[in-house]
């Protein structure tokens, strides 16, 4: 029997893993800030201090990663001349570990909140903000996933849910709004909630950026996606 | 890490004319060190020192000592011959002897008196080579009739065939095209989980793409007698090396 074929092989091996090891870097760092963004929301519902000091601890070790993760691309950029998508995956990962290491800081700021706001109860109970919490972390995942992954269908459609937080976030301002008019008592906690409710705003955008990025790497297209009802 | 080879103020002279001054490099074992700078910096001396290839130029010489395996190389008492068996060598010129593809691997193995199967032992070296799935089913066919890429795999299992401790290779892809050239590169990668592998290049990205360890050599300030300005992790030396020199000539500034 002939020689059916050579079995093919794997070149750029290296280069191969370098990446390989990023991705799954990146996959880390992104899990780290979902469950910072989850336990600053939770502990602040909670109003549990020692949890709050602990994430505020632990937002070095993203911010250390995330350094670690540029490091290893720059390294990878320098010895192994990549090009084409290669290329376009390893400065996205630059950009996309900035925006992790931000949203880390808004978990971050979440848990100062509960430091801040202390021994005083809330003014209402949490409920509209860890739904943000809980739609933006899932949101973050599956950017992330997608992101990973080189999957462009996903990345489109996760941007949609940013919708849902906009709306929630909408609610949440008109709450307190309607709060601190009713009671100026309650400016000080209100203005603090309202902190919590942007930060969270601003991961789910943060996320959308990633999505971004996404596309770009897969189809070297640069784009914005913005939803379209924001100045409507 | 252990080292391979170690030199201790290795100079290189060709009669009167110093090529290579003052080097003292530890080869470590089981890593690729690439050498890299501009030409005529004296690489290819210094590699040349390392299995006392220099020897058969006519009117070299070596001062200083190279320490392998306990021993100084440079030792008159030491069979050069030997030596090559143990650090092997591939050159930039694809060079197999005009002999069938299976002579060419089973000639070294049988000159050093190897006593076990020698038809495994061939394709041992061949697989190791990666070349074996290209030339299992023609072994008796002459050498040259290969591609040069393949040729060039066919010395590297040629010299894997005497189990080499350490394996110099001078240029191994200058005379080779892009793919091949990848080919041997990633080859060198699989081989140094098991060989040292010393490599001379001209070609930085090369260097930057395959070596763990890079020694940067430039000439002295007179223009003569090269020397090696620094070593380092090869990440750092491409992305901040500590002399200003690498880093004009890693960047193009200089070359």
């Amino acid at each position: 029997m002939a020689n059916a074929g050579r079995i093919p092989e794997k070149q750029r091996v290296r280069l191969v893993r370098d990446i390989a090891r990023l991705n799954e870097d990146v996959l880390s760092l992104g899990s780290l800030v979902e469950q910072a963004t989850l336990q600053s929301v939770e502990s602040l519902k909670l109003r549990d201090f020692e949890a709050s000091r602990r994430i505020i601890h632990e937002d070095r070790e993203i911010n250390r990663r995330r350094f670690a993760i540029e490091e290893a691309v720059l390294a990878v950029i320098a010895t192994q001349q990549p090009v084409a998508h290669d290329l376009r995956r390893l400065t996205a990962i630059l950009d996309v570990v900035t925006e992790l290491e931000r949203m880390g800081d808004y978990a971050k700021g979440i848990a100062e909140i509960n430091l801040r706001i202390g021994e005083k109860p809330l003014i209402k109970p949490l409920i509209d903000v860890p739904r943000m919490a809980n739609k933006a972390v899932d949101m973050l995942h599956r950017a992330v996933g997608a992101f990973v992954a080189g999957d462009a269908v996903e990345a489109r459609s996760v941007p949609q849910a940013d919708e849902e937080v906009d709306q929630l976030y909408n609610q949440v301002y008109n709450e307190l709004v309607m709060h601190m008019i009713s009671d100026p008592r309650t400016i000080d906690g209100a203005t603090y909630l309202l902190w919590v409710a942007h930060n969270l705003e601003r991961l789910a955008d943060r996320v959308t950026n990633i999505c971004e990025r996404t596309i770009f790497l897969v189809t070297g297209e640069q784009l914005e996606m913005d939803s379209e009802e924001d100045f409507a | 890490m252990a080292a391979a080879l170690t030199t201790h103020d290795l100079n290189l002279y060709y009669g009167d004319f110093r090529a290579v001054r003052d080097v003292n490099l530890v080869v470590q074992r089981q890593h690729i060190t690439a050498i890299i700078g501009p030409s005529g910096c004296g690489k290819s001396t210094l590699l040349r020192s390392f299995n006392r290839m220099n020897d058969v130029i006519h009117g070299s010489r070596a001062a200083g000592r190279i320490m392998f395996a306990g021993q100084n190389i440079l030792d008159p008492e030491v069979d050069p011959v030997a030596l090559r068996r143990r650090i092997g060598m591939v050159f930039q010129k694809p060079n197999p002897f005009p002999k069938s593809i299976y002579e060419n691997v089973a000639w070294g193995a049988r000159v050093n008196s190897f006593r076990g199967d020698l038809g495994t032992r061939v394709e041992t070296s061949l697989r190791q080579a990666a070349l074996w799935d290209e030339v299992k089913d023609k072994l008796d066919r002459d050498a040259l009739t290969l591609s040069l890429g393949q040729q060039q795999r066919l010395c590297i299992a040629r010299a894997l065939a005497v189990e080499p401790e350490v394996i110099l290779m001078d240029e191994p892809c200058s005379a080779l095209d892009p793919i091949a050239t990848l080919k041997i590169e990633d080859l060198m990668r699989s081989l140094a989980a098991t060989y040292t592998i010393v490599i001379v290049t001209h070609n930085m990205q090369q260097a930057a793409r395959v070596s763990d360890i890079t020694a940067m050599m430039m000439l002295g300030d007179d223009r003569t007698a090269g020397t090696i300005i620094e070593v380092g992790d090869t990440k750092t030396i491409f992305t901040r090396p500590k002399d200003k020199r690498t880093e004009d000539y890693v960047t193009g500034r200089f070359g």
